[in-house]
């Protein structure tokens, strides 16, 4: 039950209005009687009320992966393959139509579970990022994860709070810094360099470190 | 000869470096030295060493919350130095940091000495690198250059300030060891002309050609973005070309600031040159969405890395295997398990048994009954009796209210004892290390009333003087959490004197006691939590710098009692003498009757005796004049144990000291103050009239 990549396009687009930018449904407008649009509806992936077109249960399920293979593949030509960047979005969009299940894990195992693509925008979750989060002997893990003792460097900052990562550099810890983790209750304390810091969870949980022991 | 020598040295050390004196609106013509660096490296114990004045220091981050100035004499030059706040970055988060900033931008100082730890001296270049970036005439003290020494750290400082292009010197701050060679250096750059930016700059200008506008040699070198080069390098450079003001660092420190954000200096930029303000907001879209990462942050990293290139360079470091014996220690601090037993033996010996028990109890017995009402009472007032007729003037010094036999009895017998007692258990406790630690056991707690952990020291402190503790709320970095320590203070803390005289108070009511600290626990929780549930603004995150256990010094603890006890009497004396004049002249109008009879009826709704009125007339003045005035009624067995356990509630509670009230206006607005206030009075009959009724309706008796 493939779907043609146009109808794909469509799919990726509408999950982007309802899922991210939280719009209610789109006009038809000019795609009425597309025969991809057409083939959406017949599949049972959107819904056409009144005149505006918007996902269904199953539609939402599937744009969320649609999108997830294009950042993921965003992901891959920056990092690993080291694409011009005004290249990556058009290149990203042809490639994420030839990622489908089980080679976009692979990917996303390949790329550490990134949380974000290239423009900063989230990329959706996938069954192997679940996998990860729970298994214990993870390569990068986040500060609050570790157990005491543990020792890593600063791989990435994450987090969405323009203070928090303000606060964060601040206090030197920043990607390639070596900290290892001394408490985590009541509160988080690491040590880095030679100083040690208090941190709480909200802290904590956006330095992700690559473990070394 | 001598005279000469003193004349030429003056008019070269102007010439060098006060030049520029008149453009720069300076007050007078002393060449300024300003310390910056992060908080707790020892700027102050610097700043101490150069001027030969005492600052408070201390053993936690952000004991300075203003800029203390003083002077120096260096060789034959005397200097203003100015000691700032710490600043983690040249973007700032908090007040303080905006506060040293402003020092480094408006005031353009001769010389700048930025003091690191070196110990950490990889986490703290970054600043140098900014403030190299800045084109500021810069000096780098490395300090505790002995505990880095003592952890196998060997810095060559040679390596390091051709690194740098700058001077650098290791010291120990607390030992002046270092300071010698400091004030040399810092008497060969001013002859070197290299403090004069104005002259740095000509020479810049002069050796490239008029168009190309001028990129300082370090901050060239420390700001190579490789893969966002072309465009945040473009950025950069438009915006320096945009920018025609002098705003006393360089145009290129001003620019990665702008694309960075940083609040005020865009205001500061948009003020000043809105012509080509929407210009520069155009660039930093632009910028930023070149980037996938905040700007802040592309640009701290490419920093680190430089820091981190030059201690590999410049550092020798072969780590100790085993943990120190301070390590252990601070470990069991830090562990809730074994923390919270510590925090009660030092809540339990500092605070119950040195300050309670032996300076409210044994010191104040002392001077009290053996000094005051033996020897010095019965003298003056003989004195007094023969040297004035009239009954009426001489109430107003040895009456009941009087001057000397309540004002300063009051101030001296039993506000002085205790305070002292308080402020030596405080700075050993702060001189140690332990705060930070106590901040990081009880941050779950304090976040569920709107603040965090960092908010223990204020809290502590005001339990020493809470006038003092609303100043250090400058600490907190959001001002929500600022207005919840503010109202925190003033309703819930005691501070010490007042806590001396309750825990004498209610000394052999053990029950009493508990009773009165459980009542204010949950006054300070529930206030704590409403307000936290009422203010706007989102949830404050904590993070805190967590300083090795120290040894305090006795010198140190001595002379910041000392100056924390001349700060407290300087205040509180005046209030003294005041309401004595104030309650003779209340007397004398029959005012003082009125305002006593007015306030019995509040007396009998929380179940106390008419007499208590008069003791919280006082509390009107300052809080532990009332508990003092409490105290006369207690020894004259005129309460009952409820009594004194339902009046101490509602004194603690009750309204700041004038002192208090006018730091709160002066820090958070005249409106906020006189709420705080009248909310304040509220709340403290409130809770004392529940208090009173519990006793009643369950008929307990202590």
């Amino acid at each position: 039950m493939k779907i043609s990549e146009r109808a794909e396009e469509i799919l990726e687009t509408l999950w982007g209005h309802s899922g991210e930018e939280k719009q209610g449904a789109v006009d038809v407008g000019l795609t009425k009687g597309n025969p991809d649009v057409e083939e959406l509806i017949s599949l049972g992936y959107v819904k056409l009320m009144n005149e505006k077109i918007s996902l269904t249960e199953k539609g939402k399920s599937e744009g969320q992966k649609i999108v997830r293979r294009h950042r993921l593949a965003e992901r891959l030509f920056t990092d690993v393959l080291d694409v011009k960047k005004k290249l990556v979005h058009p290149v990203s969009c042809q490639f994420e139509h030839l990622l489908h299940e089980g080679i976009e894990d692979n990917i996303c195992i390949l790329l550490g579970h990134p949380k974000t693509c290239p423009h900063g925008r989230p990329i959706p979750e996938g069954e192997c990022c679940r996998k990860s989060e729970e298994s214990i002997n993870k390569i990068i893990s986040s500060l609050d994860n570790l157990r005491v003792g543990q020792k890593g460097k600063v791989a990435y900052l994450h987090t969405h709070n323009h203070k928090r990562l303000q606060k964060i550099m601040a206090m030197g810890i920043l990607p390639g810094m070596t900290v290892s983790l001394i408490q985590k209750f009541p509160s988080y304390v690491l040590q880095i360099g030679n100083s040690q810091f208090a941190i709480d969870r909200d802290i904590a949980s956006a330095i992700h470190v690559l473990l070394t022991k | 000869m001598g005279l000469v020598k003193k004349i030429f040295d003056k008019f070269r050390s102007n010439s060098s470096c006060c030049g520029e004196g008149s453009k720069m609106n300076k007050s007078h013509d002393l060449c300024k030295i300003a310390i910056v660096g992060s908080p707790n490296v020892g700027k102050s114990v610097i700043f101490g060493c150069l001027t030969g004045t005492y600052v408070t220091v201390s053993n936690y981050p952000g004991t300075t919350v203003e800029v203390i100035r003083g002077k120096a004499k260096i060789g034959e030059t005397e200097f203003e130095v100015i000691d700032t706040p710490g600043m983690y970055a040249f973007l700032s988060i908090t007040e303080e940091e905006k506060v040293a900033r402003n020092i480094l931008m408006e005031e353009s100082p001769d010389v700048i000495l930025h003091v690191v730890d070196s110990k950490n001296l990889e986490r703290m270049l970054p600043l140098t690198l900014q403030l190299l970036e800045a084109d500021l005439p810069l000096i780098l003290v490395l300090n505790i250059v002995d505990e880095a020494q003592s952890l196998g750290m060997k810095i060559d400082l040679n390596v390091l300030g051709k690194e740098l292009k700058v001077p650098v010197v290791a010291t120990v701050g607390t030992t002046g060891k270092g300071m010698d060679i400091l004030k040399g250096k810092i008497e060969a750059f001013v002859q070197s002309g290299a403090c004069n930016r104005r002259l740095r700059e000509v020479q810049n200008l002069l050796s490239v050609s008029p168009l190309e506008v001028k990129l300082p040699q370090q901050a060239a070198r420390t700001i190579r973005h490789k893969d966002t080069t072309d465009i945040f390098q473009m950025g950069l450079e438009t915006i320096e070309l945009l920018l025609k003001k002098d705003y006393g660092v360089s145009k290129r420190s001003m620019a990665l600031l702008l694309l960075q954000e940083d609040a005020d200096i865009v205001a500061k930029v948009r003020s000043d040159e809105p012509q080509v303000f929407d210009e520069l907001c155009r660039i930093t879209e632009e910028v930023k969405s070149f980037c996938h990462e905040p700007v802040s942050y592309v640009v701290s990293l490419q920093r680190q890395q430089e820091a981190s290139r030059i201690c590999r360079v410049s550092v020798e470091y072969s780590p100790q295997g085993k943990l120190p014996f301070r390590e252990r220690l601070s470990r069991l601090m830090i562990d809730p398990i074994t923390g919270l037993p510590i925090l009660l033996l030092i809540l339990y010996y500092g605070l119950y048994k040195f300050v309670g028990e032996f300076g409210a109890g044994t010191v104040v017995d002392f001077i009290e009954t053996d000094i005051f009402e033996k020897n010095i009472n019965p003298w003056i007032i003989g004195i007094f009796g023969t040297v004035i007729p009239w009954k009426v003037l001489r109430d107003l010094f040895v009456g009941e209210y009087g001057m000397l036999t309540l004002g300063i009895r009051y101030a001296v017998a039993l506000i002085l004892p205790i305070v002292t007692t308080f402020f030596i258990a405080f700075a050993v406790i702060e001189d140690t290390g332990y705060l930070p630690r106590l901040a990081l056991l009880i941050d779950r707690l304090f976040k569920k009333i709107g603040l965090t952990g960092r908010a223990v020291i204020p809290m502590v402190l005001g339990l020493g003087c809470d006038t003092m503790a609303t100043m250090v709320t400058r600490t907190l970095p959001t001002k929500r959490e600022r207005i919840i320590a503010t109202l925190l203070l003033a309703l819930a803390i005691p501070c010490s004197a007042q806590l001396g005289v309750i825990l004498s108070l209610l000394e052999g009511n053990p029950i009493g006691l508990w009773v009165w600290l459980g009542v204010l626990s949950l006054v300070f929780l529930l206030v704590g939590f409403l307000s936290s549930m009422v203010l706007p603004g989102e949830a404050p995150s904590f993070y805190m710098e967590i300083p090795p256990l120290r040894l305090p010094k006795v010198s140190n603890v001595l002379i910041k009692t000392l100056t924390r006890v001349q700060w407290y009497f300087a205040e509180i004396f005046p209030m003294f003498i005041l309401a004595s004049v104030l309650i003779w002249l209340g007397q004398l109008t029959g005012l003082f009757a009125f305002c006593v009879r007015l306030l019995e009826h509040p007396m009998r709704w929380i179940g106390l005796p008419d007499k208590a009125a008069v003791a919280f007339l006082f509390g009107f003045f300052r809080r532990d004049y009332g508990v003092a005035g409490l105290y006369d009624l207690k020894q004259s067995g005129l309460l009952s144990g409820n009594q004194v356990v339902v009046a101490c509630v509602a004194l603690t509670l009750f309204l700041p000291c004038v002192a208090q009230f006018l730091m709160n206006v002066k820090e958070r607005g005249l409106r906020a103050g006189m709420l705080m206030s009248v909310f304040v009075l509220f709340i403290s009959f409130a809770v004392a009239f529940l208090v009173n009724l519990a006793f009643v309706s369950f008929g307990i008796k202590l």
